[in-house]
């Protein structure tokens, strides 16, 4: 008989030697520990102690971040339903309730066979073919009764995941309008050769004349990033393609990475040449998992075609190549610091700025990183020349953006427009109608009502990171805000006071209000919040996060007064709900059990 | 190295060595900034935000931002102070707080913060999180109720005592301090009463046992001066200290 420890040590030595028993490929470590165990088990983690001379403490406290990994069992099969607003709005409460009833088993607690757990997950970035849930980290989408009941029985029957109908695990592009990007008829290398001809120092400068922006959200200019990390000491340096798409509603790095991978590979193998790096990663969202295999495939056929590796296309000391990690279920990964924190290895927290990536980035050397879909537009903007990409779009924002439509209309996906298209336009090509409000860019971003649907797409007016969500007039718009509000509580990475504690008290201020308890006082309170999480955050989560109430409480406050009670104040303890444990412990639930409110 | 330079902080000028934060150079200098997760002998970390300032129209937190030449820093003004009170308050309602019963009443820096910027009131109503104590060690008691989570004890721990006792667990508000044990107990990590980490805990999470309220209160360090006084007493001066990175 083997014994506990050799057990964990036969899957964990390969795992070690694929990651060089580097401390800083923690992360990853711990994610492939996790497929072959389900969760860390202690005595994994006490052979990781030994082999890896990182303390214990510093194990946990990196698993305990990410949503993904687990210390404890938590069933055979982990189903998460997504919940975006867009899920709920097709219907995934009511599916879960359902699920959770087939299975017997109450949310986020596991069967008693240890079988299956139920729980929710942050938007998986399947917006437009939703309701969608990840069964042990596998994308499902398109949720029905029907296929969730289907999906009860093959967990039931203990079913492997592998033997599921593929048709459940279908993921469409749903492409509807193309531009330059997604109409490209670039082949592999045809962007690499344009720069070679142009020459590696200029390539930077060119991007400058493009007007090139980050398609990140930000919109720093690209040229100028590469430019500074060009510009950088150090002989080592990285390039670093940002694929966590995590704002809630975004999608069009999901479908660039599925369909136009090349492309992104051959910006990021660009930016190689420009800033003289050696070493390319893609931080890939752990919700995109299955990606994984086409995307490595599509990489040895690159590296197969001298398109990576070792003299680039014949250029002796072009060397370049990209590997993946990827993420596991934590949105503040998508901030750049984050995002390069969780690279090395360790829990995911914005650091302190100066020092930036350009200069001090992965393993403080220079990094020059980007957003997915800013990698593909640089290859555009190199292979069509700078002049020519700076005649499309509008003055301050050039080029073309991706926007992932969703929410109440026929059909949502993918629409790629010159920036400066007006919401009015892509909601009439979506075929929505009688919309009531639409959200741009994410919970992150602007909330906007009828009256301001001629407003345009760009960084003249309102900057968009990718995503369009659509309310139409049968939509209660305190509900949306209400829904962003749990996200962000839920996706602060805890780091500063501000967020940590105000994103929890927004929360439990909304969720006040929508049982009835609200008052006038409270919508003072979140104001007061709002002001706090604005001007002191650490980061752009905590400075974003109170937009959601903000926007809705300026242009819907209706929904919000309708809640309220009239009273100026009502106290947030219930006497009677504090009671409810006492209840259930003793069985009791008759008239004395509880505390009758008093009358007012 | 010793380019002096000057920024100017609430409308007087502070001088500045190249490498020095806001905050550095401010105490350095005797100048007051409210701060809780700053301790000037490790390196800052940003988290509190009751350092809070205003440059040119835009806030930062002081302990973090690198001084520079002909900055026009406003501090102690009172959209700031009142920014203060509320962070402090927010503190107060994660945890559990009861300080006529806590041992390190008197010695508290949130307590000390709470008095000198006249927090009067609770502000948001509490949030009582479940954080049980670990008694586990003869010598060592741990009332996780009080922590605020600034991460001190973690870096004395693993900077100075090259322990790496303590460490961070969890995201968001359920971010919690852990101990390197497999059992999750302090008795089965190598803490010792002579660590660094024993003594930095700014309020009463890391407490000796057997010596409590030996100190009577009324007697104890922020009941004699204020915070805003006694801060300056700990920070580092030329010609003595300054030997910040
Ligand atoms: C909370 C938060 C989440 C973010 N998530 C993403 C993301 O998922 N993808 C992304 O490209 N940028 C994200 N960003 C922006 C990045 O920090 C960074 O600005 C961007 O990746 C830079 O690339 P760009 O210049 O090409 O836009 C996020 C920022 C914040 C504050
Ligand atoms: S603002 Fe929120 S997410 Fe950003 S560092 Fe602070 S706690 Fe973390
Ligand atoms: S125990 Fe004390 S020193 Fe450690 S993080 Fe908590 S409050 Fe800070
Ligand atoms: S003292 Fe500056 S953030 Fe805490």
């Amino acid at each position: 008989m083997i014994s506990d420890v050799d057990f964990h040590a036969a899957y964990l030595d390969s795992i070690l030697d694929r990651y060089g028993h580097a401390a800083t490929n923690l992360l990853q470590i711990l994610r492939e520990a996790q497929e072959h165990h389900s969760y860390i088990h202690p005595d994994a983690i006490d052979y990781l102690i030994a082999k890896l001379q990182v303390p214990r403490a510093k194990i946990e406290g990196v698993a305990s971040f990410y949503s993904f990994l687990h210390l404890k069992p938590h069933g055979e099969y982990r189903v998460l339903f997504s919940d975006n607003i867009t899920d709920r709005m097709l219907g995934s409460v009511e599916l879960m309730q359902k699920m959770c009833q087939q299975l017997w088993i109450e949310p986020g607690k596991m069967s008693e066979d240890k079988l299956v757990s139920i729980g929710t997950t942050a938007c998986t970035g399947m917006c437009d073919q939703g309701p969608a849930m990840l069964v042990n980290g596998r994308t499902i989408t398109r949720l029905t009764h029907q296929r969730v009941q289907e999906i009860g029985q093959l967990i039931r029957n203990r079913t492997p995941l592998e033997n599921w109908p593929a048709d459940f695990f279908r993921v469409e592009d749903n492409i509807r309008r193309k531009g330059l990007l997604l109409g490209n008829t670039l082949a592999p290398g045809d962007a690499l050769c344009a720069a070679l001809v142009l020459g590696a120092q200029n390539i930077a400068e060119a991007l400058k004349t493009s007007g090139l922006r980050g398609r990140g959200g930000a919109g720093y200019s690209t040229g100028l990033k590469w430019e500074a990390c060009r510009n950088a000491p150090g002989a080592a340096k990285h390039v670093i393609c940002n694929a966590d798409e995590g704002e809630p509603g975004t999608f069009k790095d999901r479908v660039l990475l599925t369909s136009h991978a090349d492309l992104v590979f051959e910006g990021m193998t660009l930016c190689a040449l420009a800033v003289g790096a050696q070493h390319g990663y893609i931080y890939l969202r752990g919700e995109y998992q299955y990606l994984l295999k086409p995307l490595q495939a599509a990489l040895q056929r690159r590296r197969d075609a001298k398109l990576l590796g070792k003299n680039i296309l014949g250029h002796a000391g072009f060397d370049f190549d990209i590997v993946i990690h990827l993420g596991a279920g934590a949105y503040i990964c998508g901030e750049e610091t984050a995002l390069i924190e969780s690279m090395e290895g360790k829990r995911g927290v914005p650091r302190n700025r100066p020092p930036f990536p350009v200069t001090h980035g992965y393993l403080q050397q220079p990094t020059a990183l980007n957003n997915v879909e800013t990698f593909c537009q640089a290859a555009l903007a190199i292979h069509m020349g700078a002049e020519n990409y700076r005649a499309i779009g509008t003055p301050k924002s050039t080029g073309s953006k991706l926007i992932s439509v969703s929410g109440d209309c026929p059909r949502p996906g993918i629409y790629e427009y010159p920036f400066g298209v007006t919401v009015r336009e892509v909601l009439q090509d979506c075929g929505a109608v009688n919309t009531r409000a639409v959200q741009v860019s994410g919970p992150s971003g602007l909330c906007i009502a009828e009256s301001e649907f001629n407003r345009r797409l760009g960084f003249e007016d309102i900057p968009t990171a990718g995503a369009l969500m659509v309310f139409d007039d049968s939509r209660d718009m305190f509900e949306v805000a209400r829904n962003f509000v749990h996200f962000f509580a839920h996706d602060s990475c805890g780091f500063c006071t501000p967020c940590r504690v105000g994103t929890s008290m927004l929360k439990q201020t909304m969720d006040k209000i929508a049982e009835g308890h609200g008052t006038k006082y409270d919508l003072s309170e979140m104001e007061n919040l709002d002001r706090v999480l604005q001007t002191s955050s650490h980061c752009g989560l905590g400075r974003t996060a109170c937009n959601p109430v903000l926007h809705t409480l300026k242009r819907f406050r209706p929904a919000y007064e309708s809640r309220l009670k009239s009273l100026d104040f009502v106290p947030a303890f219930d006497l009677d709900g504090a009671l409810a444990r006492a209840r259930q412990m003793t069985g009791r639930d008759d008239a004395g059990a509880h505390i009758k409110a008093e009358e007012t | 190295m010793n380019n002096t330079s000057t920024f100017q902080l609430d409308g007087t000028d502070v001088p500045f060595e190249s490498g020095q934060t806001v905050m550095q150079a401010a105490l350095a200098a005797g100048h007051y900034i409210p701060h809780l997760c700053y301790h000037p002998e490790f390196k800052p970390h940003g988290s509190c935000k009751l350092c809070t300032v205003k440059v040119g129209g835009r806030t930062a937190a002081s302990c973090t931002m690198p001084a520079e030449a002909g900055l026009e820093i406003e501090s102690d003004i009172e959209e700031l102070n009142a920014l203060r009170r509320t962070l402090v308050q927010m503190l107060f309602a994660e945890g559990n707080h009861f300080c006529p019963s806590c041992e390190k009443s008197g010695n508290c820096m949130l307590q000390a913060l709470g008095y000198d910027l006249e927090v009067h009131t609770a502000g948001f109503r509490h949030m009582y999180p479940d954080r049980p104590l670990d008694a586990s060690h003869p010598d060592i008691l741990l009332d996780f109720n009080r922590c605020i989570l600034c991460e001190l004890c973690v870096r004395a721990s693993s900077e100075v005592d090259g322990k790496n006792v303590f460490a961070l667990a969890g995201r968001g508000i359920t971010k919690h301090l852990i101990v390197n044990a497999r059992s999750g107990l302090l008795n089965d990590t190598n803490i010792a009463l002579t660590d660094k980490a024993m003594e930095v805990c700014p309020v009463g999470v890391i407490l000796k046992k057997r010596v409590g309220f030996k100190q009577p209160i009324g007697e104890r360090r922020y009941d004699k001066r204020p915070i805003s006084a006694q801060a300056l007493d700990d920070a580092p001066r030329a010609p003595s200290g300054a030997k910040h990175e």
